[in-house]
């Protein structure tokens, strides 16, 4: 979700061409888009306690604990892909949609948020929930900060009593039967929300 | 900065020469792990485009799997299960593999197929979206099966979904660095190694850092090169200079086939 939203404010930013920021945020977008995950995971984890200390003054590392680097990492790893997403669907919108806007005098504002935003997001829907289930897939790497999610706790039985074989079968299968679930409602979603009389 | 990069390390080498042996093993992964992928796609690939309902189902039935469970998790089904469920004799043969290629191997393997399902989804909706006019115009020459997708499909579909596999070839070296979880001293491993033995985790990481950015480019330009060098003469480009401007600016989201999802 903070993915969402702020991925969605850098695709802003790039779409306005904002004179430095935009460029910032394409070298951002770049960077994310190359490193793989885990790296990223490990950069904030050493990281952001050292950063942290120091805009606190003390100098001294804040230690942050693996959960909220989870969290952080996530959300700006992913606010990179969700802008690009964002930025594409920005672009298929039709200029009349601008146009139109501009001459029913709606601000800038309100031209993306009620007319432009929605029609992106409606279009890129499809692809953004994809992203999300990737996402999901994606929160396993979480075992690499030792945190216990669904891998991590069944590594852990697994270790204690020994039964490796069927504790990742099973993990394999749970996440097995939520994507594919959650890419067979993706699939009826676009059905089922597509604008009415828009080519498709 | 990057000077710690030079001292020696314990065991005499210096850091830097840790971080170009991870190199090494995240290309041979790469590179390796990504001729697999590209075989076993294209065929499921083609597969699931079949009239054949069994061979379509078998094909759908592989990207689903391969496609939904995580590739950490894959990895850990190929190094930890496997070896268990084979039959005692081949079990204990594969864990005696010593170290380094004990986990290559499976990390090859789970890599190259689980991204040969997502090659498989790209090859699909590169099939699917040439005209049906190709198929027909095919069979109006009396070309059978294999010789319409030889010569007349796959060379078209292929180059039409090179954009689409640039991403792809991001996507197989950025998850060699999962190999770590199973032991395997690529890149990202050994950049945290550096950074537990220097403390220098800045420069560590950095360093890391750097190179996957050099590779994400060299990935980028040498597909590319290869999209600029393989085009059929008259298509895409020459088509923007036709009809310059509008048709440039908007590009329908649509024309994305759903399997093209941006790949880390």
């Amino acid at each position: 979700m903070v993915g969402l939203v702020l991925g969605t404010c850098l695709a802003l930013v790039q779409h306005f061409e904002v004179p430095v920021l935009g460029k910032l945020v394409r070298g951002y977008v770049a960077l994310m888009r190359s490193i793989p995950l885990i790296l990223v995971l490990f950069w904030f984890f050493f990281l952001v306690p050292i950063v942290l200390g120091h805009l606190g003054g003390s100098g001294r590392p804040v230690p942050i604990g693996a959960t909220w680097t989870a969290f952080i990492t996530f959300g700006l790893f992913e606010a990179a892909y969700y802008s690009e997403i964002i930025r594409v669907g920005l672009r298929a919108v039709n200029r009349g949609q601008f146009e139109a806007c501009q001459a029913l005098a709606l601000s800038t504002f309100d031209t993306y948020r009620a007319v432009i935003l929605p029609q992106v997001l409606r279009v890129a829907s499809p692809i953004i929930l994809s992203q999300t289930i990737i996402l999901f897939q994606d929160t396993s790497l979480v075992y690499v900060l030792s945190l216990t999610d669904l891998l991590g706790a069944a590594s852990k039985l697994a270790q204690l009593n020994g039964r490796l074989v069927e504790m990742y079968l099973v993990i394999a299968v749970v996440y097995l039967a939520i994507s594919s679930a959650a890419s067979q409602c993706v699939a009826s979603l676009r059905k089922r929300y597509a604008i009415a009389g828009l080519r498709r | 900065m990057f000077a710690v990069l030079l001292e020696q390390t314990a065991d005499g080498q210096r850091y830097i020469d840790w971080l170009v042996s991870g190199l090494g093993w995240t290309l041979a992964l790469a590179f390796f792990g990504w001729w697999i992928a590209f075989a076993v796609g294209i065929v499921v690939g083609i597969g699931r485009t079949v009239q054949n309902r069994a061979v379509a189902a078998l094909a759908r039935l592989y990207v689903e799997i391969f496609r939904n469970i995580p590739v950490l998790v894959q990895m850990f089904l190929w190094y930890f299960v496997l070896p268990e469920i084979l039959p005692a004799s081949l079990g204990n043969a594969i864990k005696q593999i010593p170290p380094p290629w004990g986990s290559f191997f499976p990390a090859l393997v789970c890599l190259g197929l689980y991204t040969a399902a997502r090659i498989a989804e790209q090859v699909r909706a590169g099939i699917e979206a040439l005209p049906k006019g190709q198929v027909e115009a095919a069979s109006a020459l009396g070309l059978s099966g294999y010789p319409t997708y030889r010569y007349v499909i796959v060379p078209q579909a292929l180059r039409l979904i090179i954009p689409s596999l640039t991403s792809e070839v991001m996507g197989i070296y950025k998850n060699t660095s999962v190999a770590l979880t199973i032991g395997l001293m690529e890149l990202t491993a050994q950049a945290r190694q550096i950074s537990e033995a220097t403390f220098q985790t800045f420069t560590a990481f950095g360093a890391a850092t750097l190179v996957y950015l050099a590779l994400a480019l060299i990935a980028y330009q040498g597909m590319a090169l290869i999209d600029r060098a393989v085009r059929i003469p008259g298509t895409s480009p020459a088509d923007d200079a036709v009809k310059p401007g509008a048709t440039h600016a908007i590009q329908p989201l649509d024309s994305l086939p759903d399997a093209m999802e941006v790949v880390k």
